[in-house]
């Protein structure tokens, strides 16, 4: 059982990485130690100040962080209800959020000692991420990327290849982020001497999904500072999109325990949860164990994994990190869905409004707003997480109107 | 409960190995590769074609510790309707004929726990199978697993690496049962190809902390292989190779021609060979 504290909900995972049912370490014995070592080193980085520092410092000068927290006021002004706040990850070197992580896991990993780098990506933005912090300490880079993706995430490819990286394009199954992430561990079992494997989300085996979340924490942590800056207070409430979830749990981890903030995160409905393409794993999975970790999981009745589908890349993935799990069984975060169609929507009002185009992921969370928002009182104060900027997804947009670029 | 006393197929098949002086033969293919039909036809020429011990392996649609030839035999199962349902289906149609030779099911624990893991013992070992090996469940996650196994007389069959240390190694030995199963390379499934001295020197080093058999497997693809693994461990594993040689058979939609069942029972004659010949 887990031994969470009942009054806190910010104390998981317990010392075998557990999150109530979810999370855990469900690898092949050949990777235990290996990830027993990342645990063990990753706890001798966070009690070193010196580490903490290292961090601060290249996510000041190199990631360019703090991002803003900006007031979306025409936005506010169109919906008519809720004062909408955006938290600027858009703006990160790189353009999201996954920067972060990168820049915490590569410390950790030239710590200790490993020379060669593997990760797997889904629309580009992680393997770009992984990449970069791979070309600025010199270290060799392998990502696994599903051919389906490579195919229509072409310029991420290319950025990869500009900054050093081999893409190693996965065949397997249905050749997207869930195969590329199996043939990731499969390299890490073939190459556990030299080799560290940076995942890009709050998912896999235990230390990960806690490693991921307190290097995305950065989110929440400056979001609450800007918003005492701005408003005097904490906000209302907390919007994010859900893939695997670290843009989202870097946003709520922090304000898990101030009860008066709801928090929502949105998973991809794709053409619409009953239509079963759609990568909502808490709304239309059940849990199972993949990739490491006990989790929600898009599955058939034998337990075989579902492919996921969702317009944008980055959330099209059949499970969800094991703290989000634990939250929507706790209840206390709300995991609602929002269709290809939706977040498109959200997508062209949001860029004409603000001047921001924004990811298709973070479009999501944006047509959670427009939702939202004016259903509430002028003096609810919003916060939705701008993961990600749209430059990747204009191809991907341009399809969908039926635009030739 | 009533306490039911299962002989378990194991202990009685790795016992008369001993006194024969030789390792057994394990074989591994995939329930459903590549049809429901075939891979019976297949498991119930084995025994017959030299295999001491049967490996089933349970298709699943991620199987992260595979390389291509087992991961290409589960998708040909699943495309073929394989399932948890199926593989039990074919373990009893073999135990109609059968009732000497250990099965040992292999794969991941998705489908287990997606059937609920009280119900699966009970339906693997009505079925009739002697011990489990799930690739991703290690001794830390695995006693939601074997408290269920047990009461059903199953023996949970635990993986070690090259990468299992000393302080690893009894907290796996702790819940082991049936075999250790040692993993012969750091990879996946049919890729590498094992160093007999390194080998020898691991098995040496775990006989001191373990009675149980202790089967070699991953990198072994030869006859010659399989005869000298066999040799210094108890038991040789043969997955990737018997699945690979199935696979040459296929015609070009995948499917089973005449040659598929005499290919893949020749090839593992050929192991048997090699592996009775290599007395101790």
């Amino acid at each position: 059982m887990s031994h969470q504290l009942a009054n806190s909900f910010r104390t998981g995972a317990d010392e075998r990485g557990h999150f109530g049912i979810h999370g855990g370490r469900f690898v092949a014995e050949t990777l235990m130690p290996l990830i027993l070592d990342v645990e063990k080193a990753y706890a001798e980085a966070q009690a070193d100040p010196a580490f903490q520092a290292e961090l601060d410092g290249y996510l000041k000068t190199y990631v360019g962080r703090p991002s803003p927290l900006y007031f979306a006021k025409r936005m506010t002004e169109e919906l008519g209800g809720a004062k909408i706040y955006f938290k600027r990850e858009d703006l990160n070197h790189t353009g999201a959020h996954k920067i972060n992580n990168c820049m915490g896991q590569i410390l950790l990993a030239r710590r200790m000692g490993k020379k060669r780098i593997i990760a797997e990506t889904g629309a580009g933005q992680h393997g770009v991420a992984t990449a970069t912090v791979c070309a600025l300490f010199g270290l060799q880079c392998v990502i696994y990327m599903g051919a389906t993706d490579i195919e229509r995430q072409q310029p991420n490819v290319f950025r990869m290849k500009l900054l050093g990286a081999e893409v190693r394009p996965v065949t397997s199954g249905a050749a997207t982020l869930k195969d590329a992430m199996n043939d990731a561990l499969r390299d890490w079992v073939a190459n556990v001497h030299d080799t560290y494997y940076l995942i890009g989300t709050v998912a896999g085996p235990h230390p990960y999904p806690t490693m991921v979340r307190d290097f995305q924490c950065v989110i929440g942590d400056e979001t609450k500072v800007q918003m005492q800056e701005a408003e005097g207070r904490l906000p209302d409430s907390l919007i994010a999109a859900v893939g695997g979830g670290s843009n989202a749990m870097g946003l709520f981890h922090p304000f898990l325990d101030d009860a008066s903030v709801r928090i929502i995160g949105v998973e991809a409905a794709g053409h619409g949860i009953d239509t079963g393409k759609h990568a909502a794993s808490l709304t239309g999975g059940k849990p199972g164990v993949l990739h490491g970790n006990r989790t929600y999981l898009l599955q058939d009745e034998d337990g075989q994994i579902a492919e996921a589908h969702s317009i944008s890349a980055g959330l099209d993935y059949p499970g969800i990190g094991p703290e989000h799990s634990w939250l929507h069984d706790m209840k206390r975060a709300e995991y609602v869905g929002i269709t290809d169609d939706e977040a498109l929507d959200a997508f062209h009002r949001f860029t004409r409004w603000e001047g921001i185009i924004p990811a298709l992921e973070s479009s999501h969370a944006i047509a959670q707003a427009i939702k939202m928002a004016p259903t509430l009182p002028q003096d609810h104060l919003m916060v939705v997480n701008l993961s990600g900027r749209g430059d990747k997804d204009v191809n991907t947009v341009a399809r969908a109107m039926g635009v030739v670029l | 409960m009533s306490t039911v006393t299962v002989v378990n197929r194991l202990e009685i098949r790795f016992a008369d190995l001993k006194k024969a002086g030789r390792g057994a033969l394990v074989t591994y293919t995939m329930a459903g590769d590549p049809d429901h039909e075939t891979a019976l036809a297949i498991m119930k020429g084995l025994p017959a074609a030299g295999a001491d011990v049967i490996e089933l392996g349970m298709p699943f649609s991620d199987p992260m510790a595979d390389g291509p030839a087992i991961q290409l035999a589960a998708q040909r199962s699943l495309a073929a309707g394989g399932s948890l349902s199926r593989t039990l289906d074919t373990l009893r149609a073999f135990r109609e004929t059968d009732h000497s030779t250990p099965v040992v099911l292999m794969g991941y624990y998705n489908p287990i726990y997606a059937r609920g893991v009280d119900r699966f013992a009970a339906e693997a070992a009505a079925a009739g199978a002697d011990g489990l090996i799930i690739v991703d469940l290690p001794p830390e996650e695995a006693p939601e697993l074997t408290e269920h196994l047990n009461a059903h007389g199953i023996h949970l069959i635990f993986l070690t690496a090259p990468t299992t240390d000393a302080r690893r190694l009894p907290a796996v030995l702790a819940q082991a049962g049936g075999f250790l199963y040692y993993v012969s390379i750091t990879g996946i499934t049919g890729t590498a190809s094992a160093d007999e001295a390194a080998v020898k020197d691991a098995v040496a080093a775990l006989r001191k902390s373990t009675d149980l058999p202790i089967a070699v497997g991953f990198g072994i693809k030869t006859p010659a292989q399989a005869a000298a693994f066999a040799r210094i461990g108890d038991a040789a594993v043969v997955g990737s190779a018997v699945v690979q040689t199935l696979a040459d058979s296929l015609d070009e939609v995948r499917a089973a021609t005449e040659k598929t069942v005499p290919a893949v029972l020749g090839f593992v004659a050929t192991l048997a060979e090699g592996v009775r010949a290599a007395r101790r």
